[in-house]
């Protein structure tokens, strides 16, 4: 079976987001995905990385690592960043929750990341971190 | 991102072109709302034509400019949806609210 791995740490700044999914994309392109598989793990990529800007480090700047392995034709993307951390997970994740309303978020990013990928993943703790895990099965031959 | 107004007088048409996420949602939101106020616009018309990316912190625009809108009992409709934004606006719900149409004049004769 084909194996590959990748890292990537950055701060976490607002920049820093579609330098994040335009890497991931790049790295899963070794896997010929169609146009729209691409598109879903940028998307994915895209909330996981601004949960943790906006979320996680609250507009201060902390590390947000980017983990890519690839095992056969199934990429699993691990995020995670050191910050603020998530006091009740269920309620996080459900469709339109969001600790945030006033900053016009719409608490669709873990929606979207469920939808997009094939499984999704949330391990967090107060003031430690969060720790995202997506699975994307590429169906191309 | 880049953005194109222009005043047909009935509405408002925001075109967009580039990345819509949360880096570019914030001077978005502004410019938008800046020109809503500026010209008293009632209907708000945004063409995604040119939109490549979109993640939910476009849905926080597009919901934010829609509660701004109904306030003043004016309509938002969008076009030139490419399938995989179209993809975010389905799982956001956005077409409960807001209605799609194929082209500019399909839009203007909808308001
Ligand atoms: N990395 C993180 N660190 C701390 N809290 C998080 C993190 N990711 C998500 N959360 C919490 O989970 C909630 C739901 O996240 P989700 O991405 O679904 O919605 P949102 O970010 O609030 O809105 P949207 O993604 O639609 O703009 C957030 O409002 C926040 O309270
Ligand atoms: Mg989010």
């Amino acid at each position: 079976m084909f194996e590959n791995e990748m890292k990537l740490e950055f701060p976490s700044k607002s920049e820093n987001e579609s330098f994040a999914r335009v890497v991931v994309a790049a790295f899963a392109a070794q896997l010929d995905p169609t146009i729209e598989e691409i598109a879903d793990v940028k998307t994915a990529v895209s909330e996981a990385v601004t949960n943790s800007i906006i979320h996680g480090y609250e507009g201060e700047v902390g590390v947000i690592t980017i983990e890519c392995k690839i095992e056969g034709k199934k990429l699993t993307v691990v995020v995670s960043d050191e910050g603020k951390g998530i006091e009740d997970i269920e309620l996080a994740m459900q469709p339109l929750y969001t600790s945030r309303p006033e900053l016009e978020r719409s608490g669709m990013g873990f929606t979207v990341m469920e939808t997009f990928m094939d499984s999704l993943k949330v391990e967090s703790t107060p003031n430690i971190g969060t720790r995202v895990t997506m699975v994307k099965e590429f169906k191309s031959i | 991102m880049i953005l194109k107004f222009d005043d047909i007088g009935k509405a408002l048409v925001v075109k967009m072109s580039g990345e819509l996420d949360h880096h570019s949602s914030e001077i978005v939101r502004i410019k938008i709302d800046n020109k809503i106020e500026e010209l008293g616009a009632k209907n708000l018309i945004f063409d995604f034509a040119e939109v490549n990316f979109m993640d939910s912190s476009g849905i926080g625009v597009v919901i934010g400019r829609y509660k701004k809108i109904i306030q003043y009992g004016g309509k938002v409709v969008v076009i030139g949806l490419s399938p995989k934004i179209k993809k975010v606006f389905e799982i956001a719900g956005l077409f409960k609210i807001i209605d799609e149409y194929d082209d500019l004049s399909k839009a203007v004769s909808s308001i």
